[in-house]
């Protein structure tokens, strides 16, 4: 059984809200209510979950962008939760992001270029064209659209070049927050290929968040389906999607429209079973 | 012969590029009528044409009619649009926020709206059936909150029971849970379905997702690149799609066959969970190439595509495609 | 489509150029010398040798006019450049700093929101002496928390970018973020705002060279022209007309410029059909 790369124990995040009155405390949200899990290296795991459910607190707090209230994150071996900084070096080059908004995530005013070394430049690595094109090369664009700015490029083509700036320091981790979600279903199918065939490739470590259990069944190995900050069930990603047995899980699998289900005539009401009446 | 909406020749430009060429489509009464596409397709410039409400620099030709309503829909001026929308014809749009009234309690705007048309005697009558409506769409009492109060999906839910206020004989949806979660897409997806059936309304409901177009219409067309490129029953056009941007589009949205076998693969193995895919990308709109819009991403493409091609079948069940899918066993 | 170009753009364009070429000329060429003092053609009436007449002085108005527009476009320069130069900073670093820091900067902003600038002015004139270029400070500090508000709303939303994210994951640090990131993206707000405050500062100095406390005689001032046109005001209304004219042409020049490139560069415009 390989290691666990992230080690994650009874995670909490309590965020004060805006002071309503001056003299009543602050309300506070508890967007994670004591999250535990862990991923081997290698894995594709899958976080899925509605809006509003944690999901991307969990995420910005695995990437350290984020400080847990309570709680242990700890990745590759290393205790990442209190660390400053200026010490996390190695997780900023072993673990990478993907966004899901193929508008927002790249700086307009940058050439694609730069965009894709700048994690290089950050960890003060010689950031050689030949790099560059090298990733552009593996997320399928040609090696002249390094000269282009993000805006003369389509979302699905946007997505790619978000994803060679993740590949770019080598990361042994790849975090993908809906990297999907966003695009049409036509290239929508492309980028779900690229990704699985350079984790492949590149032997990475997948974590992958959706609020589509369907997209994550077809991606991961196991997931973990959120609910309300907490984690209701973990489990192999066929297990969770055929035999689901947290009331929620049930509810969310339901309410999956399919192809499939829907030619045999599968309703809207049926999409409603396993919710509370 | 008497559908409740007919769209003859739409085309819809902008400064002379076409984003909408020659759609042709009808409804007929009580029928559930899906417009798929992706970005670019065209399919909710269609919708608004038929609502009159496209954005000022964006023009419209051809023909919509309206059945109950006695003149052309294209060219009417506002006046006479104002009279039909919210009466004979009704929406749902994506961003429930913007379609309410930030100012106004969530009772009155439905109450308003049957009251604009004067489909109920006084302002109590309204306000008895604006109560029920939001009851009907299981909003129990929140005849008093404002809309920054409610969930996106309650404001949905608000957004049509004042789409269902006036029985409309046409209820159009574009994309009404694309952003909504899953559970909460089921809830408003019953709804809807409830609400036309109670009241025999016809449905045209535009989305990108085909899983949710299979489970709620009963006829679908597939728009790419401003055209029509397909159409026919649901079940005909999923199971045996003819274009071939209708199959590639099924065959890449298809996450569970490809999925070969039991998906319980186990742990660290790496099944080939390779999907199908439509080279390329949808261009920005306008930028489609001439002939046949999909030529330029399509396999089977000859020299041929590069005129249109013509429409074969019915005018509710057929394709536009010089190589069509399943050709042999036609 | 003609986004690129729109009228205001263009006309604004047009008169601050305009003004830049009649400042720059007047360095190398005036009809007269504008501090030229001929009490024998005390205010003359236009006439083909002094175009736009002459004042209780002598001297030539269009000369003094085109020797102004210098003093307009320095004080301008001076306004906006202390302007930016601080509220820049202060509005990315509001943006960028944590909770209580960035409230404490905004309020200490909103203070000095709330005090006039054109009594700033006089009192840096009292306290420093009135010149042109005390005067610009303090006008321009006083400009300081309008440029810092509007830097401070494009930089949070830059902020909330996922690029902004990404580059912290791979471990950018705050001020190259600032440099690399945040302030490239907030370059257009910086233009608007700074061609809006060019205007007002225009009209703070010619308020400022009318009460006495901007520029000081004999250097020419469209406001000090102004004022010493007051006495004349019903005998001679040209001495008011023409450099009253030159300060409305100047804003509303600097204005239009400052709408047209809010259009050019309005994100929520860019790359839509």
């Amino acid at each position: 059984m390989p290691e666990p790369v992230i080690q994650v124990t009874d995670l909490v995040r309590d965020y004060p809200r805006p002071r309503t009155s001056l003299f009543r405390r602050a309300p506070v949200v508890h967007a994670l209510r004591g999250v535990s899990f862990e991923v081997r290296a290698g894995e594709r795991f899958g976080i899925v979950g509605e809006s509003g459910c944690g999901k991307s607190t969990l995420l910005r707090i695995l990437a350290a962008l984020d400080r847990a209230t309570s709680g242990q994150v700890v990745v590759d071996g290393t205790d990442i939760t209190n660390l400053p900084e200026r010490r996390l070096s190695f997780l900023r080059e072993n673990l990478q992001l993907v966004f899901q908004d193929p508008m927002s995530s790249l700086d307009p005013r940058m050439r694609v270029r730069d965009i894709i070394a700048e994690p290089l430049v950050v960890q003060g690595h010689p950031a050689s064209g030949d790099r560059v094109r090298e990733l552009l090369d593996a997320v399928g664009l040609p090696p002249n659209a390094g000269d282009r700015y993000p805006h003369q490029f389509s979302g699905g083509q946007r997505q790619r070049i978000s994803i060679a700036r993740a590949l770019a320091p080598r990361p042994k981790i790849l975090v993908a927050d809906e990297p999907v979600s966003a695009l049409d279903v036509s290239v929508r199918a492309q980028v779900l290929n690229l990704i699985s065939d350079l984790v492949d490739e590149l032997d990475l470590t997948l974590v992958f968040v959706s609020h589509d259990l369907s997209v994550v069944k077809h991606v991961c190995d196991r997931v973990a389906v959120m609910n309300a900050g907490q984690i209701v069930e973990t489990g192999t990603t066929g297990e969770v999607y055929a035999t689901p047995a947290h009331p929620y899980t049930r509810r969310l699998v339901a309410a999956i429209p399919t192809l499939a289900r829907a030619l045999t005539g599968t309703t809207t009401t049926d999409l409603l079973k396993g919710a509370p009446t | 012969m008497s559908d409740v909406l007919t769209v003859q020749g739409l085309t819809v430009s902008v400064r002379d590029v076409a984003l909408v060429s020659d759609v042709e489509l009808t409804v007929g009464p009580g029928e559930r009528v899906g417009l798929i596409g992706e970005s670019g397709s065209g399919k909710s410039l269609t919708a608004l044409s038929v609502l009159g409400l496209l954005p000022e620099d964006v023009l419209a030709a051809g023909s919509v009619r309206l059945s109950g309503v006695d003149h052309e829909l294209i060219g009417a001026d506002e006046r006479r649009m104002s009279r039909v929308r919210g009466r004979h014809l009704a929406m749902v749009f994506q961003e429930p926020m913007t379609a309410l009234n930030p100012t106004m309690r969530v009772g009155d705007q439905v109450a308003e709206a049957m009251l604009i048309h004067r489909t109920r005697s006084s302002r109590r009558a309204a306000r008895i059936a604006a109560a029920e409506l939001l009851e009907l769409v299981q909003l129990p009492g929140v005849m008093r909150t404002y809309p920054h109060q409610l969930s996106g999906g309650q404001r949905q839910r608000v957004v049509l029971a004042l789409a269902l206020a006036n029985d409309p004989a046409l209820l159009i949806c574009d994309e009404p849970t694309t952003a909504l979660d899953v559970t909460v897409q089921a809830m408003v997806l019953d709804l809807i379905m409830r609400g036309v059936a109670a009241r025999e309304s016809a449905l045209l409901f535009i989305t990108h997702d085909l899983a949710v177009v299979a489970t709620v219409c009963q006829r679908v067309l597939v728009m790419y690149g401003g055209r029509v490129v397909e159409s026919g029953p649901v079940t005909e056009v999923f199971t045996r799609p003819r274009h071939r941007y209708t199959e590639g589009l099924i065959a890449a949205s298809d996450l569970e066959s490809a999925d070969s076998g039991p998906a319980d693969v186990g742990l660290a193995t790496s099944a080939p969970r390779r999907l199908p895919t439509i080279p390329g990308n949808v261009p920005p709109a306008g930028q489609f190439p001439d002939g046949c819009v999909f030529r330029n991403r399509c396999a089977h493409a000859t020299e041929t595509c590069a005129t249109l091609p013509p429409w074969t079948g019915t005018p509710t069940q057929g394709f536009a495609c010089h190589h069509p899918a399943g050709a042999s066993d036609a | 489509m003609n986004r690129r170009l729109n009228p205001s753009l263009i006309v604004g364009g047009f008169i601050v150029g305009l003004i830049v070429l009649i400042a720059l000329l007047s360095f190398i060429w005036t009809p007269y010398d504008a501090t030229l003092v001929d009490s024998s053609i005390r205010l003359a009436k236009p006439s083909w040798s002094h175009w736009f007449g002459t004042d209780k002085f002598g001297r030539d108005i269009l000369s003094q006019l085109m020797v102004g527009a210098r003093t307009t476009l320095f004080v301008g320069l001076v306004a906006v450049g202390v302007a930016a130069v601080i509220g820049v900073p202060v509005g990315i670093l509001a943006a960028m700093t944590p909770r209580w820091p960035s409230e404490v900067i905004m309020r200490s902003n909103d203070l000095l929101l709330a005090f006039p600038a054109l009594l700033l002015a006089i009192m840096f004139g009292a306290v420093f002496g009135a010149s042109t270029l005390t005067a610009m400070i303090a006008i321009g500090i006083a400009t300081v928390p309008s440029f810092a508000r509007v830097i401070r709303s494009g930089a949070l939303q830059v902020m909330r970018t996922e690029y902004v994210l990404a580059a912290r994951a791979a471990g950018r640090r705050p001020v190259p973020i600032a440099v690399r990131h945040v302030l490239p993206n907030v370059v257009s707000l910086i233009t608007v705002q700074a061609s809006v405050s060019f205007a007002i500062a225009v009209l703070a100095e010619a308020a400022l060279s009318f009460l006495g406390y901007g520029t000081a005689p004999p250097t020419p001032s469209w406001g000090r022209m102004l004022q010493e046109s007051q006495e004349f005001l019903f005998s001679a209304p040209r001495l008011a007309v023409f450099p009253g004219l030159a300060i409305a042409v100047a804003v509303l020049g600097f204005n239009l410029l400052g709408d047209g490139l809010r259009d050019r560069f309005d994100p929520r415009l860019e790359d839509r059909r």
